[in-house]
């Protein structure tokens, strides 16, 4: 092999995960298989969401060579500019959909919570890792005000799908960073406790959705619809399921938005309860896989980090996969690497980015 | 990181202490994920294998079918139960163009079972362009007896066509009524966003027509009904096997209006060709008993989607048939605006009923003349006479003395340049001139001259003849002022429970009793020995009333305005005002008569028909004439 390509390789590969990388590339893989399914072999379509693997892929190894503690210098700017972001959309923000969720700059217009989702976890890890030394309650509090300033004005927007997202992320990154056990067993007491004043604050379509949930024909025609359609999608697909592209629910048009939120019921359908178990292995490897990275990980910041993006991935995947088979309510959040859509790819990429450069960089700090 | 220099030993034990600990917390986790992860398997396993008989049952032998049934659309009558919008059932013939390889052929072939007229076609092309192409799309509608059953003997050659019987909505009373009853169509995307974000799109999946202007938009929620639902077992080629379960829709509410259908058709027919609109209010409660915009449109021709020929048409008329002139429309309001003048001299203190002018024909204002109606003038003008004679002098300076603002202020009491909040779409504000309007309007400053004509309803002076009719109800009522309203209460179908739309006082002007009486006064004597004497001379009734005539065009100062030398279309409008019993008003109206002249020769003869209908029953037996002699 001659050294000019030798050295190209050596600069492709050398931050990059292999265990990791293969995880991806198999979940990408289904994930197109199911698209083409879903949107009724559609090529275009298929061809625009692999055109979108190749970007989350190129950020992927961008972030890669990014080392880690370049990020952890960005974390407070980067949380500052998401809150600024979030205190425009609350005062300028457009509405669509009867949500105040969009920020026009200029030529764009942008939705800053998608950046919180990263951000978030970024500026906790940091916080923790600056306190390190003589971490005491008072930087837990600290820590939740930072959590839930953020997460308020996402749930007023209201957007409660990300707002529940963003908050799991950043109580993740306080569970790992160590707080005791019995502020936690008091926290969870509470929280239960105060479920009857959640409800009396929560918008109308919102209780709709968890009514939905305990009975889903009190609203066949409206929330309702989703849930049974997919529910019927999952259980007609029994153990070995229909077959690739001969799901009846999917191709007679009885599942909504089965390229998106909803690919999941196509999946189930075709290739049945074998199908949904070997995709559950696929994704319990790759959070296996991100776990150990996590574990391994030279400093606070970067083993924080890590768990956050792990835990965030995992809750991703269970939180749409349970939406499907009806036992969580129906909120938007898609299936990470396999739903239609870019922005979800990129920054679910960009996350494992960040843990190939958590495990290829930690030589570096270590010496 | 610097501490780990000064106490290396500690820092470490203490830092693999920590590392111990995230790890623990990090396997928790992963049992975290490993218990959620399975509990997805039970349920998947519960799903796809357990009830996986179920689920394949409901998904493929028999795919469970949830099917919205639409409600009937309530109907709206008039106050006496005269029938304005109803539903009638009726075959339409409709396609599912998906279902048709190849749409032209199947057209032709049906039009030599059935008619198919160019319209059809027009507008079956128009619904195409709009719609998905998996709904089904009329092509003919309200089919004969017999045009079914030939339809049916040759069904077998046309996959994708279906008969359905289907309401249809009526507006039996036509044009006289297309602008206060409006009408339903087809609904297009961006209702069906607007509905998707107030979270009422559910209610409509069966539904294909939504109101579009007039009442049937305004009290759409109310017309509209809850659609019912059916869960209904499909064979493998859709039809309905059997019915699982039934939830029958619910009809929509029932309109009653308070305007009076025939007081409408005699205001629509006293106008004879001309153009023009009529607002009659009750001026005790604000009820709306006549509102007409002539020439109207049919509606009937929106219902099913208007064809593109039709709808150039009447969007292309120089006779605007689509615009509401009686909410949408703005006039200047020439001398019908002189009462309100006066009342305002009389509540800013700024004339007494007794002072004078001598009214020499003209006013000179700033080197200008503001020339006077009539030639030589009307010599020792006070207030009475002013009105009744409509002098314009007397009103020149009296706008002059009272200044713009002070007369914006006191007429936007009477709601003129501001919405009436009327409960139909599409009103217009109108303009209500003053200081500064014109800084907002022009970036200019206001000048002393422009007040003069405004004295006499012209100049920027811009109404609705809905609020000039609110105004005359409102003096009427002795300046309790109320919010005009068409309907009258909202009828439940099933429970037969009447929802009143209250009367809604918005103020009361307090105004003062003797300052009334002079204005009162005044307007009836403008139809007992004035500007209208004649029109009204052998009525039933005392009634009181003011003409107006609104300029088109300009006159250039010295020039005197002929008829017959202005083209039809800049030819003055003609504008009354009237209300009657005098002394216990029950109605209360504003007309206009677009290009017809003198207020008193063209638009009280209207007003005198429709007051003779509705205090003494009187049919007309043609329109009203215009006044000549």
């Amino acid at each position: 092999m001659p050294p000019v390509l030798r050295r190209l390789i050596l600069f492709l590969t050398r931050h990059i995960d292999g265990v990791l990388l293969s995880a991806i590339l198999l979940l990408m893989f289904t994930g197109l298989l199911v698209l083409l399914s879903a949107s009724n072999g559609n090529f275009v379509r298929t061809s625009g969401q692999l055109g979108n693997m190749l970007v989350a892929l190129g950020v992927m190894w961008l972030f890669a060579n990014i080392p880690p503690h370049y990020l952890q210098r960005l974390a407070l700017p980067v949380f500052a500019l998401g809150c600024a972001l979030l205190i425009g959309v609350a005062l300028f923000g457009e509405i669509v959909n009867g949500a105040r969720r969009w920020l026009h700059i200029g030529v764009t217009r942008i939705q800053p919570s998608e950046l919180m989702k990263i951000a978030l976890p970024l500026m906790l890890a940091w916080y923790f890792n600056r306190n390190e030394a003589s971490l005491k309650l008072r930087n837990y509090v600290i820590a939740a005000l930072m959590l839930v300033a953020p997460v308020a004005l996402i749930a007023r927007q209201p957007d409660l799908g990300t707002a529940i997202l963003i908050m799991a992320s950043g109580c993740y990154v306080i569970f790992l960073a160590g707080l005791p056990w019995r502020i936690i067993i008091a926290l969870g007491v509470a929280g239960l406790t105060s479920l009857p004043f959640l409800w009396s604050v929560m918008h109308d379509y919102q209780r709709q959705r968890v009514l939905t949930l305990i009975d889903p024909t009190s609203d066949p025609l409206g929330s309702g619809y989703h849930t049974i359609q997919s529910t019927i999608a999952v259980g007609s697909g029994g153990i070995l399921g229909k077959g690739w592209m001969n799901g009846t629910q999917t191709h007679l048009d009885f599942i909504p938005e089965r390229t998106t939120d909803f690919i999941f019921a196509v999946y189930a359908e075709e290739f049945g309860l074998l199908g949904n178990a070997i995709l559950l292995l696929l994704f319990l490897f790759l959070i296996a896989r991100a776990m150990v990275i996590t574990a391994n990980a030279p400093t606070l910041f970067t083993r924080l980090l890590g768990g956050a993006i792990t835990m965030t991935f995992f809750t991703y995947a269970f939180v749409n996969m349970g939406m499907v088979s009806g036992i969580l309510p129906v909120v938007g959040v898609p299936l990470p690497l396999i739903s239609y859509g870019g922005t979800s790819l990129v920054s679910i990429c960009l996350g494992f980015g960040i843990l190939m450069s958590i495990n290829t960089h930690k030589k570096l700090v270590q010496t | 990181m610097s501490d780990l220099s000064i106490n290396p030993g500690i820092e470490i034990r203490d830092s693999e202490r920590e590392l111990q600990r995230f790890r623990g917390r990090l396997a928790m986790l992963g049992i975290f994920v490993l218990s959620l992860f399975g509990l997805l398997l039970l349920r998947f396993f519960y799903l796809q294998v357990i009830q996986h008989g179920h689920y394949s049952t409901l998904a493929e032998a028999n795919r469970i079918s949830i099917q919205p049934i639409a409600p009937h659309r309530g109907i709206i009558v008039d106050r006496n139960g005269i029938q304005l919008a109803h539903n009638y059932s009726a075959y339409t013939l409709e396609i599912t163009p998906s279902k048709v390889p190849d749409l032209n052929a199947t057209i032709d072939e049906l039009a030599e079972v059935v008619e198919i007229t160019p319209r059809d076609r027009r507008r079956f092309r128009k619904l195409l362009e709009e719609s998905k192409r998996f709904e089904s799309l009329p092509i003919r509608t309200r089919l004969s007896d017999e045009e079914i059953s030939r339809f049916a003997a040759h069904r077998y050659r046309f996959p994708g066509v279906e008969a359905k019987a289907r309401l249809f909505r009526q507006y039996p009373q036509g044009e006289m009524f297309s602008h206060v009853v409006g009408h339903i169509g087809r609904i297009n995307q961006k209702e069906v966003e607007q509905l998707e974000s107030e979270d009422r799109l559910a209610n409509y999946r069966g539904s294909d027509y939504i109101g579009k202007t007039g009442l049937e938009q305004s009290y759409e929620k109310f017309l509209h009904g809850t659609t019912g639902v059916e869960e209904v077992e499909v064979d493998s080629g859709g039809r309905a096997v059997r019915t699982l379960s039934r939830t029958p829709p619910v009809s929509g509410n029932n309109l009653v209006l308070n305007l009076d259908a025939k007081l409408q058709e005699i205001a629509y027919n006293a106008f004879g060709e001309r153009r023009g609109a009529l607002v009659a209010i009750d001026p005790v409660t604000g009820g709306v008993l006549a509102f007409v915009s002539k020439p109207g449109f049919d509606p009937n021709l929106f219902v099913d989607g208007i064809d593109p020929q039709s709808w150039g048409e009447l969007n292309g008329s120089i006779d605007k048939p689509l615009l509401n002139r009686a909410a949408a429309g703005t006039y200047p309001p020439g001398s019908t605006f002189k009462p309100f003048m006066a009342l305002a001299a009389l509540f800013y203190g700024k004339r007494t009923p007794q002072q004078a002018i001598s009214d020499p024909g003209f006013y000179m204002f700033g080197g200008h003349r503001f020339r006077d109606d009539k030639v030589g003038g009307h010599g020792m003008v006070d207030m009475y006479k002013s009105i009744v004679v409509s002098c314009d002098t007397y009103y020149y300076v009296l706008a002059n003395d009272l200044g713009i603002d002070p007369i914006s202020r006191f007429m936007a009491m009477f709601g003129f340049g501001s919405r009436t909040g009327i409960d139909i779409g599409g009103e217009s504000a109108g303009i209500l001139p003053s200081s500064e309007w014109k800084m907002r309007r022009f970036k200019q400053k206001w000048y002393p001259g422009e007040t003069i004509s405004v004295g006499i309803g012209q100049g920027y002076n811009s109404y609705t003849p809905l609020q000039l009719a609110s105004a005359t109800a409102t003096l009427a009522n002795d300046g309790v002022m109320f919010r005009p309203h068409i309907v009258n209460y909202v009828e439940d179908i099933r429970t037969r429970e009447k929802s009143l739309i209250e009367p809604k006082p918005l103020r009361d002007l307090a105004l003062k009793p003797e300052h009334l009486k002079v204005i009162k006064d005044s307007l009836i004597g403008v139809n007992k020995e004035g500007t209208s004497a004649r029109v009204f001379a052998d009525a039933a009734y005392v009634s009181a009333g003011k003409t107006g005539t609104a300029q088109v065009i300009a006159i250039k100062q010295n020039e005197k305005y002929v008829e017959s030398r202005v083209a039809e279309r800049h030819r003055d409008h003609a504008l009354f005002i009237a209300y009657a019993p005098a002394d216990k008003p029950t109605i209360a109206l504003a007309v206009i008569a677009e290009n017809s002249g003198f207020g008193a020769r063209a638009a009280a003869p209207i007003a005198r028909q429709v007051l003779d209908y509705y205090l003494l029953g009187k049919v007309p037996q043609k329109p009203a004439e215009t006044d000549d002699n």
